[in-house]
This record gives C-alpha cells, structure tokens and sequence, in this order.
C-alpha cells in the first residue's frame, strides 16, 4: 500500500504523448473512486477549484477524459510563506468497455468532487440464474 | 473490468492483474522520485497531515487555504487561540451495497484534525472563512498588539 504522506499529496498528471499544454499551469491527476453496482459504474474524482462551467467530461470512441480548468487566484498584496499542495488543472482518462450506455451517462459537481454515473446497458447488466433442484 | 486506466496497460490473461500492480508500483515510484526533484526546485513542502494547507501573508494578515473536496460546510469545525487553528471536520462516503464492487478507492474519507501554527498572534473575533468548490480559505487578521509598530524619534 503506499504510505500515508503520498496520500495526502496531489498527484501531478503524466503527459500523455502528443497531448501539449497551452495554459502554462501545472496538470494534476485527480484521486477517483470506482465503484461498480449492478445497474451502472460510478466514478467520483475529487478536484477542488472546479465546478459546472470548469469542467469538460469528454467521450471519444471508448475515451473518457475528464478535465478540469481550475483558476490561479494569487491573493494580491500576500506572498506565499507557506507552500503545501500546487494549484493547477485536473485531467485523468480512462477507456470505457462497450458495455456502457452513452446515451445515460450522468455527470453532477458539488464541493469540488465530480460524479459520474455511467449505466451499463442493457445487455450486460447481470441475470440471475435459477438454480433448480432436480 | 470494466474500466482500465489509459496508462498504457491492456488486458491480459490471467497472469494481467498481477503484472498491472508490479508495472503501477514501479510507476508510482517513478513519480514519487520525479516529484521530489520538482519539490527541490520549487520549494514546495509536502503536507505531513491531511487537509494540506497554503499559507499567504503580509504585514495585517494571514489567508489560509486548504483543499477539502467533498466536505460540507456543516461539518468543518474552525477555532483560533492565539497563534493556533484547529481544523476540524469529516468527509462522509457514499454508502456502498453488499455486491458493489471497487475498481478504485483514491479518495479520503472519515475525520480530520489538524493544528497549525500561525506566524503571528490572531484577533479571534474578526477571524473570516469560506468555502467554495471544495477550497476553504480563512482570513486571519494579525491582533492589533502583536503588529509591529513605528517608533518616531524626536529630536530636541
């Protein structure tokens, strides 16, 4: 497992190949939970600075990359005298199986943290089978 | 699975799940080491308990921030004596059913705590906070006894 100090630190994003950045801040990779139910996945991705209008959750072919653009406010007339976590955008994708419905996918912001519901289809979604004593 | 991660891992056979750990260890260590270099050159310190925390300041006052994704207003507790905060408060997680199953757990969860020390001494009662899109930040005004003060000198 790792250790408690990684933990509390924010991940900075890897940049992917052919991926250039036109805004000169740093990228972070923001922490996620998965949890799959039975109907659908949930993915929640804690990304604190960003809301609605800041965050883009894109699907291209069987890509989900969700972004978020986070405003560099320095405070003025303050300097910096203390330094723990960077501030910077958020991005992290993930490929999707065919298994998920497109169409349904729900997306909702609160307090920084993303949740996305992705509804598995139809087809996937598990049956139970009746075992019959014979 | 359903999800796999774009980190250039694809699905093996049954030997898969055991050589994605091994490659995300050695990855993780990687960027451990990467981000200690980038730390050097930045100066930047890494939080030794959770919420990290940013401090600004200048001659009148402090302005702490910290990043408390998922927590309510409700539930952070803030109190200042002297030149100490005491930061308190509890992220509750979602509710999972018996046959969910986690692909990823990342995200913090439960009670925090967390006692900083301030540069100065803080007048309590004008002490300000606010908490937006996941991001506290506490105005802490410096108290009018500890600012430093001018001292004219007369000349006969």
């Amino acid at each position: 497992m790792v250790d408690t100090t990684v933990d509390i630190e924010k991940k900075e994003a890897q940049t992917t190949e052919g991926v250039e950045h036109t805004r000169a801040v740093k990228v972070y990779h923001p922490a996620v939970d998965i949890v799959e139910k039975a109907k659908e996945i949930v993915l929640t991705a804690d990304m604190p600075g960003v809301d609605d209008k800041s965050i883009d959750v894109t699907l291209e072919k069987n890509v989900l990359t969700i972004y978020g653009k986070v405003d560099l406010d320095v405070p003025e007339k303050y300097r910096a005298s203390y330094v723990e976590y960077g501030v910077g955008d958020y991005r992290r994708s993930f490929t999707l199986s065919e298994e998920i419905d497109r169409q349904r996918i729900e997306a909702t912001v609160k307090n920084g943290v993303l949740k996305l519901v992705l509804p598995k289809a139809e087809a996937v979604k598990t049956k139970k089978i009746e075992v019959r004593a014979a | 699975m359903l999800l796999s991660e774009l980190a250039g891992i694809t699905r093996g056979g049954l030997g898969g799940p055991y050589r994605w750990h091994g490659y995300n260890a050695l990855q993780n260590r990687l960027r451990q080491m990467q981000e200690e270099m980038q730390r050097l050159v930045s100066g930047e310190r890494p939080a030794a308990e959770y919420p990290a925390i940013n401090l600004w300041t200048n001659e009148e006052e402090v302005l702490l921030t910290a990043e408390l994704p998922g927590v309510n207003t409700e539930d952070l507790d803030i109190t200042v004596v002297g030149k100490t905060l005491t930061l308190k408060g509890a992220r509750k997680a979602e509710e999972t059913g018996e046959n969910d199953c986690c692909h990823r757990r990342e995200c913090r969860y439960g009670n925090f705590a967390r006692v900083i020390e301030l540069p100065y001494e803080i007048e309590g009662d004008k002490v300000s906070a606010k908490f937006d899109k996941g991001i506290l930040t506490v105005t802490l005004p410096r108290a009018d006894a500890d600012k430093p003060k001018k001292i004219t000198i007369s000349t006969n």
